[in-house]
């Protein structure tokens, strides 16, 4: 196998004498979904943070590798995450930017290199050129994730306006409009229908099979996760307890007795 | 609608009588606790005798049962009885117009509070009947659609009437003055929307920048004998450098402790103007400023040696008036650039990240833009366009101390913009019309004029709590509204 998309080690935060993370290693690949899962509290959702700069991690290395050149995640400021390492997230809770239309949510995630086209606004405020190019491609960009999840009647709506299910959906799309290397999605299916989450499941693996990037998935429904991860790690009381397949995860003792202990019979036959 | 079914749905609400009555009676004595330091004492000054106390008894009782009267009618009315509405607002009319109230004041607001009940009284008799109902519905409906349709003209229409109106017969010296004094506002209201209704953040120190401008202009003007003209842009760009200046150290504070410490910059620049003696002269405030002038010509009757004055230079008969409608042009201008440019950066990829940043400022980082830029900018430009104003401002009065620049007019300005609609170019123009035009408007009314003002907002607020405009046009469609509404 050649070198992981993101290699976290030894990834360690305290908040005060609270471990929420406790010496986490893993790695995630280009072309996978590699899920983190484990029980309420667990840290998975810290583990995000760190990784796309809303932590600085009190002990570890997060390096992110693409072209030859490796990013060191806990050195950046956050918003040089998403910008140049090329690290998008969606949140537990969405935060879409409520009160702009949908397709300004897409044209805002698409900033920096808008903004560079504009020459920092100087020449778009006279209407250059290379700015209306920029700007048509960028309507094109928007205009292609609208049509890939559905929302193309919708575009001009407030984003805050659309059912909840819809705007989890712009959320992700939103974060693929930054061109991201690694997606990082925080319990995309909570809050969803089975029809809702299996469409969801269709995104992510059409994101996985066409877009060439490492997906991070946070999610308590298992249906979610065993369908679709290439890679699970499974995390109880900040600790890293399994780290591997779906099938090697749902056969480990561990793991059973950590999280699926209760739920075992129910998911078994069907995961 | 809603509440039109709602009110079908129990057509006959028998009032609660002895519980409306109590109610009735509680308003009018918080009424009276509270009038009573208001509108019972008065201080007169006897001379020798020095301040003494006026008691004005008979002033808090008729208030008092006015407003006893009206609060029965108004919750009688709600509850589905209209006659005693109809009633009561006919006799607090009847009692206004034929008793001799203690005072002219009393007699307006009865009269008004009667008109007031009557029309209430009317309406809810209205409503209580279904064709009435369907009425009502019908009419709300139609003024909505109305209203939409027209708003896009009543820019244009406010625009070419503002053109237009120094031509105008009845525009004296004192409509000049009051243009000005609005046109001022609304730019002010369009610099600072840029930072509280796009970027949202909450600058309660606002008038700091239009202070920096003014002074800018009255130092250079006044000590090193720079032309109208070309401190304009200087003043500009050094409040644009106070507003990055006062960025910094805010940038990570958000809501209320941004305020707070907005508001201390405010107060900062008006203290420092005020003890910096050799720069700006302090409390005396820097005197004969030069004004603006056209090409060189200034409007005064006779010229210096080597100039000639603007009326001789046209061959007119000299006027007060054409400084002032020289100087509304220019603040016309101004104003109208602010718009244009605003207008404008909301279209661009900045625009858009300073309304990203007001709806979420951690969704804004997780796609990658810098908040420190994004919002140093936007302190920069509005500052710079109350820089721009300050300027202006200086040059027309002529004459600026620290006194112009307190706390009040930031509250103004803000108030404008809130009212408005936070982040409408619209909103502001009404708002400063409403909020600047009236109290000047009521200046008859003295010292009750302020009272207009305070009407003003709480209509504003209880009828429109998002502002006159609340509704936002997205900066891009998709699909162009015109053909069928989306």
């Amino acid at each position: 196998m050649n070198q992981p998309l993101i290699q976290v080690d030894h990834l360690t935060m305290r908040f005060g004498g609270l471990v929420a993370v406790d010496d986490v290693s893993f790695a995630a690949s280009h072309r996978q979904i590699t899920a983190i899962i484990g029980p309420n509290g667990a840290g998975k959702t810290t583990v995000f943070n760190c990784i796309t700069g809303f932590y600085r991690p009190t002990v570890g290395r997060l390096a992110l590798h693409h072209d030859g050149r490796e990013y060191l995640l806990e050195r950046m400021a956050g918003h040089h995450i998403a910008g140049r390492a090329r690290v998008a997230r969606t949140f537990q809770n969405i935060r879409l930017f409520p009160g702009m239309s949908v397709l300004e949510n897409l044209l805002v995630a698409q900033h920096n290199r808008l903004m560079l086209a504009s020459g920092y606004t100087f020449l778009g405020i006279f209407g250059a050129a290379s700015y209306r190019h920029a700007e048509a491609r960028a309507l094109d960009k928007a205009r292609a994730w609208l049509d890939r999840i559905g929302l193309t009647p919708h575009a001009d709506r407030q984003a805050g306006e659309l059912p909840y299910g819809l705007q989890r959906r712009l959320e992700i799309a939103r974060a693929m409009c930054t061109d991201p290397l690694l997606l990082c999605l925080d319990e995309p299916a909570a809050g969803l229908n089975p029809r809702e989450s299996a469409e969801l499941n269709q995104l992510l693996v059409s994101v996985r099979e066409t877009e060439r990037i490492g997906v991070l998935l946070i999610e308590h429904d298992m249906s979610v996760v065993m369908a679709i991860s290439d890679h699970i790690i499974v995390l109880d009381y900040g600790r890293k307890i399994a780290d591997g397949t779906p099938a090697q995860v749902r056969a480990d003792p561990a793991v059973i007795r950590a999280y699926l202990g209760e739920v075992e019979e129910g998911e078994a036959s069907h995961g | 609608m809603a509440i039109a079914t709602a009110d079908r749905a129990r057509p006959h609400v028998s009032l609660d009588w002895p519980a409306a009555l109590k109610d009735a009676g509680v308003t009018a004595l918080l009424a009276a606790a509270l009038g009573i330091f208001i509108v019972g004492f008065r201080t007169v000054d006897r001379g020798v005798a020095g301040l003494q106390f006026d008691y004005q008894v008979v002033d808090v009782v008729v208030a008092c049962v006015v407003i006893f009267f009206g609060r029965l009618a108004l919750t009688a009315a709600a509850g589905g009885q209209p006659v005693p509405a109809l009633l009561i607002g006919a006799g607090l009319l009847a009692a206004a117009q034929g008793l001799k109230l203690p005072s002219d004041f009393l007699t307006v607001v009865t009269s008004l509070i009667g008109v007031a009940l009557v029309l209430r009284g009317l309406w809810s008799w209205l409503r209580r009947s279904e064709a009435g109902a369907r009425i009502v519905a019908d009419a709300s409906e139609q003024f909505g659609t109305v209203t939409r349709q027209a708003f896009p003209w009543l820019g244009a229409g406010l625009l070419a009437f503002a053109v237009v109106l120094p031509f105008l017969p009845f525009a004296d010296q004192k409509v000049m003055d009051l243009g000005i004094l609005i046109l001022t506002y609304v730019m002010l209201g369009w610099g600072l929307n840029i930072v509280v209704g796009l970027a949202g953040l909450l600058d309660l120190g606002y008038v700091a920048f239009y202070a920096v401008g003014a002074y800018a202009y009255a130092i250079l003007a006044t000590q090193h004998g720079w032309s109208f003209w070309a401190a304009l842009p200087a003043a500009g760009i050094l409040a644009a450098m106070f507003g990055v200046l006062l960025g910094f150290p805010v940038l990570r504070l958000r809501g209320d402790y941004l305020a707070i410490v907005t508001l201390g910059f405010g107060e900062i620049v008006r203290i420092v103007l005020l003890n910096w003696v050799d720069l700006t002269e302090g409390p005396a405030g820097i005197g004969n400023i030069p004004s603006a002038q056209i090409l060189g010509h200034p409007f005064t009757p006779n010229a210096p040696e080597g100039k000639t004055p603007f009326h001789e230079w046209l061959g007119l008969e000299f006027s007060a008036n054409h400084r002032l409608i020289f100087l509304y042009f220019i603040i016309l201008v101004l104003a109208l650039i602010t718009n244009a440019v605003t207008v404008r950066l909301r279209r661009l990829p900045i625009g858009r990240a300073w309304e990203a940043l007001r709806e979420d400022e951690v969704a804004c980082q997780a796609l990658g833009i810098n908040p420190t830029n994004t919002k140093l900018t936007a302190f920069a430009m509005g500052a710079m366009f109350a820089g721009f104003a300050g300027t202006f401002f200086a040059a027309k009065q002529r004459f600026i101390s620290p006194e112009s620049f307190v706390f009040i007019e930031s509250a103004i300005i803000l108030s404008i913009v809130v009212l408005g609609g936070m982040g409408s170019q619209m909103g502001v123009v009404l708002a400063a019309i409403l909020l600047i035009g009236l109290p000047e408007w009521f200046r008859d009314l003295g010292q009750y004029r302020m009272l207009a003002f305070g009407l003003a907002m709480v209509l504003i607020m209880v009828f429109k709590p998002k502002g006159l405009v609340a509704h936002r046009d997205p900066t891009i469609h998709l699909h162009p509204p015109n053909g069928r509404r989306p």
